[in-house]
């Protein structure tokens, strides 16, 4: 047995592994890799479901003052045009849209808005919940981090008040690649990797639960991606706080970085997703990425390590005819779910099962 | 559960299949053919990855790590079509405003630019036009290898060599003779779809039949011009109708020899009378890919087409038996009509980079599998 053939065997018999095998494994055979991630992932999901949950993206403003060279999303403050706000009653509506079509979870994110203060939020939350029995996923430990700065007051203190005016579990946005010389060129201004670990850390000791994700395929090498990965399960080590891990390629179209980096290819995802389910050991869920990779990659990313399709979002501005897009929506997941063998269940943001579609 | 050790690498790890095709791995390591029920099988197994490995150990010992392309470029003369495919977005109807013929000069304008530019493979296929005379198309093939004699000349289907033998009013072995005499290297493997005529009623309802599709190739092979073959597939066919499918091409390669490759082509049901079938999903691309791979034993082979696929699922298809991407496609129109979000074209660099980020070695060829050029690793 070659060298990476033994680190294989090492994860199949369910060891854990150190970075620089992991790191290996980029040059496995690719459908050893697969099958060895598939078998890990069975350790946490025995069957063959494959949960999704249905939520709603809403993302209440796009004025912004990171400046991150990855997005084609923001505007800066002093831009008006094709800048917006939503008013609290576009909120409600497209919140109503959700619980009619039966969805369970709100995800709000927005950009770094110089203006707004805490109590904004409070109120929303608070309005949110008393209209409506959802699971409210939001924000993400970048915009947390710009509250306290705006707020001036500590990040406890801002999750201590999200939590009691209704926020539920928070996304593992702005992570990108923990790594401060990767976020030195792609997001300078954005929160730095102890920063994001010390939030989340702090999610989990207010009794929150959290996820982490990977923005891969900017500037970084492989093995910066397997420091990310380390620190996640670091900290999961320490809190048992993230219900799961997100991993996902950049895609540079639009944004400053485009030309300047080769965008991951099919086969480096699905390398990235099969080693992120062997290294993490520890952190049940990873869904399949294909929003970001395609609906044939992501159908891949099944056999790849991932045991659940993420949201089933409900698209932003899509409006009317929301309900029809997104009935096509569950039925083309429920579909390619099926004829990948295996079977779709709805669940919730705790990745608890609500119904199964045998 | 049945449990076989298949490593390739002297792996231990167990590859475990719940569908019981531990007697078809035997059969596949120890060279046996695959039968009917085999294939069927093995095309209803969810065992994805096992599938992908058998087929990639399988095309490993037929043709190494090399990963074939051409440089080539599409070129559609006429859409104008007396028949009336359920499946096409393509053609129209000879009175039809938006038929076209083109005339030879802007084809052959083309080709030479195309031809600068490193193309070195015309491919050729058109609707079923009677107004044409077989001038058009011979002219058409001296006036491109005049161009360049080096130049690859793949053209016409089975169905079009047919039709010519019907309307010219000439014997397929004197089309085939003259066609060849002006320059036809070898015959597109088109018009195959699958050959079931329950599923030609469906979807290609007037179209020649699949013993008839098997016949004019068989001819074609006979007088020494070889073809590709293909299978349109993802509408209305059933698995066992798939395996059939192969079942009859493996046959007549066993007698003629003379198959380079076969292409599985997913359906694009979009501006179709079938646009309610929707596209296929990645893995059912993906299962056909290896159990053809197993299957066609006797092909030396598999191309995928990266045009007809997301790009960043073509290079995965290179771990399930494919060792062929087909061409850089200057201008294809079929498939793009029928809803394909590809680009038309793919650069050389782009090709060459999506092989090597898989690991393999890139060759540039064109349908003789001449080797025109070889990136070693």
């Amino acid at each position: 047995m070659g060298r990476v053939e033994e680190v294989l065997q090492k994860a199949y018999d369910g060891k854990r592994l150190d970075r620089e095998e992991a790191l290996s494994l980029y040059e496995a055979n690719l459908l050893e890799l697969g099958m060895v991630a598939d078998h890990c992932r069975k350790k946490f999901h025995p069957d063959e479901t494959v949960t999704f949950v249905i939520d709603r993206n809403i993302n209440y403003t796009n004025v912004c003052v990171t400046y991150c060279k990855f997005c084609a999303f923001y505007r800066p403050p002093n831009v008006s045009e094709g800048a917006w706000f939503y008013t609290n009653e576009e909120i409600f509506q497209k919140i109503q849209e959700l619980v009619d079509i039966g969805g369970t979870q709100v995800l709000l994110q927005g950009g770094h808005h110089p203006k707004i203060t805490l109590e904004y939020y409070t109120d929303l939350l608070r309005e949110i919940k008393k209209r409506f029995n959802v699971h409210i996923h939001s924000f993400s430990a970048p915009e947390i981090e710009h509250l306290s700065r705006v707020s001036r007051k500590p990040i406890r203190e801002i999750l201590v008040a999200l939590r009691s005016a209704g926020l539920n579990s928070v996304p593992g946005g702005g992570a990108e690649i923990l790594v401060d010389r990767v976020k030195k060129v792609i997001s300078p201004l954005k929160t730095t990797s102890e920063k994001w670990i010390e939030i989340h850390e702090t999610i989990h000791s207010l009794g929150m639960r959290s996820t982490a994700t990977m923005m891969f395929g900017t500037v970084e090498t492989r093995e910066e991606r397997l420091v990310h990965l380390e620190k996640v399960r670091d900290l999961q080590e320490k809190t048992s706080g993230f219900t799961a891990f997100i991993p996902w390629s950049f895609c540079p179209d639009k944004t400053e970085l485009e030309g300047e980096v080769e965008e991951a290819s099919g086969e480096e995802y699905l390398r990235t997703l099969a080693i992120s389910r062997i290294y993490l050991d520890n952190i049940s869920n990873i869904p399949t990425g294909w929003v970001t990779e395609g609906y044939k990659v992501g159908q891949l990313g099944l056999f790849f390590g991932a045991n659940d399709f993420g949201g089933i979002l409900m698209e932003e501005k899509v409006i009317a005819a929301t309900g029809v897009a997104y009935q096509m929506a569950v039925d083309q997941a429920m579909s390619l779910i099926r004829k990948a063998g295996k079977i779709p269940a709805q669940r919730n943001t705790m990745y608890e099962v609500l119904r199964t579609f045998e | 559960m049945t449990s076989s050790n298949v490593g390739i690498n002297n792996l231990e790890i167990p590859f475990v299949t719940s569908n019981g095709l531990s007697d078809i791995i035997e059969k596949i390591m120890s060279g046996e053919r695959l039968l009917f029920e085999d294939g069927v099988r093995l095309m209803h197994s969810t065992d994805l990855l096992l599938l992908g490995h058998l087929a990639d150990t399988f095309r490993r010992s037929k043709v190494g790590n090399d990963v074939y392309f051409s440089m080539n470029i599409n070129i559609n003369p006429t859409n104008a079509c007396v028949l009336r495919c359920q499946f096409c977005a393509f053609y129209r109807p000879l009175d039809h405003p938006e038929a076209y013929t083109e005339r030879l000069e802007e084809i052959l304008d083309r080709i030479e630019h195309a031809h600068r530019h490193g193309v070195r493979e015309v491919h050729m296929v058109g609707g079923l036009n009677p107004k044409l005379p077989f001038s058009y198309f011979l002219d058409l093939i001296r006036r491109v290898k005049a161009l360049d004699a080096d130049i690859h000349v793949k053209a016409f289907t089975a169905v079009e060599i047919d039709f010519f033998s019907r309307v010219y009013k000439m014997p397929l072995e004197e089309v085939y003779k003259e066609l060849r005499a002006a320059g036809l290297d070898s015959l597109p493997g088109g018009g195959a779809e699958i050959f079931s005529p329950r599923v030609r009623e469906l979807v290609c309802k007037g179209k020649i039949s699949g013993e008839r599709w098997l016949e004019v190739i068989r001819v074609g092979h006979l007088l020494g011009i070889p073809s590709t073959a293909t299978m349109l597939y993802g509408h209305v066919e059933t698995v066992e109708e798939r395996i059939d499918h192969l079942e009859k091409l493996r046959a007549l390669q066993d007698e003629t020899g003379k198959f380079t490759c076969f292409v599985p082509l997913p359906f694009h049901p979009e501006n179709t009378p079938l646009s309610h079938l929707g596209v296929t999903c990645g893995v059912d691309d993906l299962k056909v890919y290896a159990v053809s791979r197993l299957y066609l034993d006797n092909f030396p082979h598999l191309k995928g087409l990266w045009n007809y696929l997301d790009e960043k699922f073509a290079q995965t298809i290179l771990h399930f038996g494919v060792d062929d991407l087909g061409g850089t496609f200057v201008e294809e129109r079929i498939v793009h009509a029928a809803g394909a979000k590809t680009p038309q074209a793919l650069s050389r660099e782009k090709m060459i980079r999506m092989i090597q980020r898989a690991n393999r070695i890139p060759v540039e060829t064109d349908s003789s599998y001449k080797v025109r050029h070889r990136w070693d690793a």
